[in-house]
């Protein structure tokens, strides 16, 4: 009956609405980091083939983006986060948005492969099936480990952009990897402990859900202990030079201060499924997990920044270990 | 599929604008393609034997 009533009400599609299929925002973090390891890698590329690979990972990304969306369309149509999208709000049938997804997997595969190379190009393939089959239809629904498994799809674009450059993938640009791979549970996290009605309501098993907000809170803190040391690592591994450093550091000192205020606090232990007020309404307490989740947003970019900043500016590298 | 006589306008205009955007990534992907050709064989192009 639902659908029948959502079909006669269906607005025409138009093309913006494939184009936010592809998880735009998403899809310019996912640039932003794969350029900082392209650039990282040292390696003379030319200028044309670099911005191949570059759109190559970032259709790679938008077309995981439409494959998502394809599948999740049951529970986004549950949450306020996510049932304007343009599936679940009945602007694009689904098999057009797996179809989009597919078509533009293999397109920015076989061009990444032609281009640059197929090192970069079975990373891409990888990073696109890890995100679209293992965390999409596997983790997300099934752990409330989704996103710390899952995270590696988002964390292996730097590593791709390295890869396309120079057509191997060395310790730093595994590091990088790392960096991304466990800022994603405090950040996600975060962000979870005042949306998580929303994800309780279409029975998708995050962290404060499963576990209850005191647990997600302090293993928030727990890796963002683990965090900070391999955020300060680059400076160590000759990736990063002082003002990275620096950045590092501060950032990390006020990152952990962050974590540190939202363990004491009691953000997500008043989450009432009957409020629907608002998206991000923020209730007493959750204050502290807003602001480790925006916080995290810009230490993540200010990193990369830095990181792009200092290898473009020709600043040397430490190298602490050496 | 739906018969194209009894849409309306805005179903109308929404296909001319996805056609419209369609024509011009495949466009891009052709030049793409071809650019990406040019780059990598090089001088090779113009140099080959005949």
């Amino acid at each position: 009956m639902a659908m029948m009533a959502q079909t006669a009400t269906r607005t025409p599609a138009r093309w913006q609405d494939f184009v936010l299929l592809l998880k735009p925002r998403v899809m310019s973090l996912v640039v932003f980091t794969a350029l900082t390891g392209l650039v990282c890698a040292g390696q003379p590329v030319n200028p044309i083939l670099a911005s191949v690979a570059i759109l190559c990972i970032a259709v790679g990304a938008g077309a995981s983006g439409a494959l998502n969306m394809w599948y999740d369309a049951d529970i986004d149509r549950q949450m306020r986060r996510t049932r304007g999208r343009p599936v679940p709000a009945g602007k694009v049938q689904g098999a057009d948005a797996l179809a989009l997804g597919v078509v533009l997997s293999l397109f920015s595969v076989m061009l990444m492969g032609m281009a640059l190379n197929w090192l970069a190009a079975g990373l891409l393939a990888f990073t696109i099936v890890f995100y679209a089959v293992v965390y999409t239809m596997w983790l997300k629904r099934w752990t409330a480990q989704n996103i710390v498994i899952g995270g590696l799809a988002g964390a292996l674009p730097p590593v791709i952009g390295w890869a396309a450059a120079s057509g191997t993938t060395p310790l730093n640009a595994w590091l990088l990897c790392a960096i991304i791979f466990m800022w994603t549970p405090p950040h996600f996290w975060a962000l979870s402990l005042y949306t998580s009605e929303d994800y309780a309501k279409a029975g998708v098993p995050m962290m404060p859900v499963v576990k209850g907000a005191a647990s997600t809170r302090l293993q928030i803190l727990v890796y963002s202990l683990l965090l900070i040391p391999i955020c300060l690592a680059p400076a160590a591994t000759g990736l990063g030079g002082p003002v990275y450093l620096g950045v590092a550091s501060v950032g990390g000192a006020v990152f952990l201060l962050l974590a540190w205020r939202l363990y004491l606090s009691h953000a997500g232990d008043a989450a009432d499924p009957r409020n629907d007020d608002g998206l991000y309404d923020v209730r007493a307490g959750a204050s502290d997990a807003r602001n480790l989740f925006a916080f995290s947003i810009l230490y993540l970019s200010l990193l990369f920044a830095t990181l792009l900043g200092e290898h473009l500016a020709g600043v040397r590298p430490l190298e602490l270990l050496r | 599929m739906s018969d194209p006589s009894h849409e309306g306008d805005d179903f109308a205009k929404a296909r001319r604008g996805r056609n419209i955007a369609l024509a011009l990534g495949l466009i891009v992907f052709v030049i793409l393609v071809f650019v990406v050709t040019i780059e990598k064989l090089g001088a090779s192009v113009a140099n080959r034997p005949f």
